[in-house]
């Protein structure tokens, strides 16, 4: 009994820390990314945004988590009680288990399974469950169509995101998370963006489309549905929903530097860039992409549901298709492949 | 192995139950969701065997697509529930049969593990050692060697199964106004638009 102990106890004890602290970190830290998210759509209208709460509106975050906490939570009388409820918890558990296997320095990660890259890609295909849940049990027409739009629009995107996975996958020759910024080291020449510049694109323009962001963001246009899938709930559960997003797309931008952008590595790899710590580098270029996500919720108009599919199926499924080709007979063509 | 046993037994429980409540429970979108819970279920099964690539793609295949759709279609159906039950006496022996036929299976391949039990080991035993390469690396070798041509013809039968279904609800209807992006982004302001200097109080004559 005590062999057991010591053999699984300390060890299950150990990740059961590390997965808490990580919670923390990263929950405090999303208070702080919806901040600067509604500070850069503000300062792209000129306007101050978030500035009562705390100095420079710092705590603005914290003062709604509050006001959700200690609202009254209403379910509708039509509801589907369990699956309303179950809904926000399944999307913000799907969300944060995601940073379970991501690597934020070398080393520096709870699981480093062999998988991890399918592992995400697996996750983020499962969150469009949340939405879908959360669309039928409200049993009201805007939500449902919310979550129709949401779960066709997530469906078409994973096809040409799991294309351009598989082409960085081919020129890495693992699918680890550690291993694909491992194989990046040594200056921004080797990060993947640049050999895999449309890839690139289209994998970031896809992950707009994947975590429901402007200019994708159909299944909440308010114009159309109210607020999409999320009408008719209240309070925390609401809170939850829109935390679970917000944790998503900084996933999302996690595995867009870990793939495209040398992961932990400094851009250039020489003394003073190198004093800095893998870790903020890292977290910098997750800032940095957030950023741009940011600025194109402010400045880009919302698309047409019509030109979204045919964005996902018509342009990127054929050129991420052809990339895969191409990667693969150059790798086999120059003898290339990775062992 | 303690650790291993208990994490089997608690996803070989879930997945029996949520199995069993696929077909028990009244709501058909309950169904599907409880069949998302076996194949997730499953998937921890194959974690477990070591088979983490197998149960990865179970979950982006099976959980993020194949039941999506399900899920899709069965919350857009307009079904009377009460009435789908009523038949069920009347499907009963054909039900019994494909589980009867299904339960020898069963039998027959774990009464020859009971009986040869060196054949055991030949289904769960793969080559090479899981310890000397990783999981894809493992299916990719034999996939694209051995079985290339079952793969392949695999492919095949999805094709034409795919292409079956779009000729079967691919209409041509007269009279929709459709769109053509090309025209729509070929299009210029100098053939759409003509600027004209207009003279106060005589307007255009000729257009």
């Amino acid at each position: 009994m005590v062999d057991i102990l010591v053999t699984y106890g300390i060890p299950a004890a150990i990740i059961a820390a590390q997965s808490v602290f990580l919670l923390v970190c990263l929950l405090v830290f999303v208070a702080f990314i919806l901040y600067a998210d509604r500070k850069v759509w503000a300062a792209v209208g000129y306007r101050k945004g978030p500035n009562v709460v705390g100095p420079f509106g710092l705590l603005q975050s914290f003062a709604d988590l509050a006001k959700f906490m200690f609202k009254e939570l209403i379910i509708p009388a039509g509801a589907n009680k369990g699956v309303f409820l179950i809904a926000p918890l399944l999307s913000t558990t799907l969300a944060l288990s995601a940073w379970a296997v991501i690597p934020m320095a070398d080393g520096v990660v709870i699981s480093n399974v062999n998988v991890g890259i399918l592992f995400i890609f697996a996750i983020s295909s499962l969150e469009v469950y949340g939405i879908i849940m959360a669309g039928w049990a409200s049993n009201s027409k805007y939500p449902f169509l919310g979550a129709l739009r949401s779960a066709a629009q997530m469906v078409s995107y994973e096809v040409s995101m799991g294309f351009v996975i598989v082409c960085v996958l081919m020129t890495v020759g693992s699918l680890n998370l550690s291993d694909i910024v491992n194989s990046q080291a040594g200056g921004f020449w080797n990060w993947y963006f640049l050999p895999h510049f449309p890839m690139f694109v289209i994998f970031f323009i896809s992950t707009l489309a994947e975590s429901n962001r402007p200019p994708f963001d159909l299944p909440e246009a308010e114009a159309e549905l109210v607020a999409g899938y999320a009408v008719e709930y209240s309070s925390s559960p609401y809170m939850m929903m829109f935390m679970a997003e917000y944790v998503a797309i900084l996933s999302l931008c996690a595995l867009t530097t870990i793939l495209f952008l040398g992961g932990w590595h400094a851009p250039i790899d020489i003394a003073p860039l190198t004093w800095v710590p893998p870790f903020v580098w890292f977290w910098a270029k997750v800032i940095f992409l957030f950023f741009i996500f940011a600025v194109i919720k402010a400045i880009v108009p919302r698309y047409r549901y019509d030109q979204l599919m045919r964005l996902g199926w018509k342009v990127f499924l054929p050129i991420s298709l052809f990339w895969v080709v191409a990667t693969a007979s150059f790798l086999v063509f120059t003898g290339t492949v990775p062992q | 192995m303690v650790v291993a046993a208990i994490a089997f037994y608690i996803f070989a429980g879930i997945a029996v139950a949520a199995a069993f409540m696929v077909i028990a429970a009244r709501n058909p979108v309950h169904s599907v969701l409880y069949l998302i819970l076996t194949f997730f279920s499953a998937a921890g099964l194959f974690v477990l065997m070591g088979a983490e690539f197998l149960a990865m793609i179970l979950l982006i295949v099976y959980v993020g697509a194949v039941a999506v759709l399900f899920l899709f279609v069965v919350m857009m159906l307009d079904v009377n529930f009460a009435s789908l039950r009523e038949g069920f006496l009347q499907y009963l022996p054909i039900g019994a049969l494909v589980g009867f036929v299904l339960f020898l299976e069963m039998v027959m391949v774990i009464g020859t593990w009971v009986i040869a039990p060196e054949t055991a080991h030949l289904a769960q035993s793969p080559i090479p050692p899981l310890g000397d390469v990783t999981n894809a690396e493992a299916i990719g070798r034999v996939m694209y060697t051995q079985y290339i041509y079952f793969f392949q013809a695999a492919g095949m039968v999805l094709l034409v199964a795919m292409i079956g279904a779009i000729v079967l609800t691919l209409r041509h209807r007269e009279g929709v106004q459709r769109q053509s992006i090309t025209a729509q982004v070929g299009r210029r302001a100098e053939d759409a638009l003509e600027i004209r200097k207009v003279e106060p109080g005589q307007g255009i004559s000729e257009l």
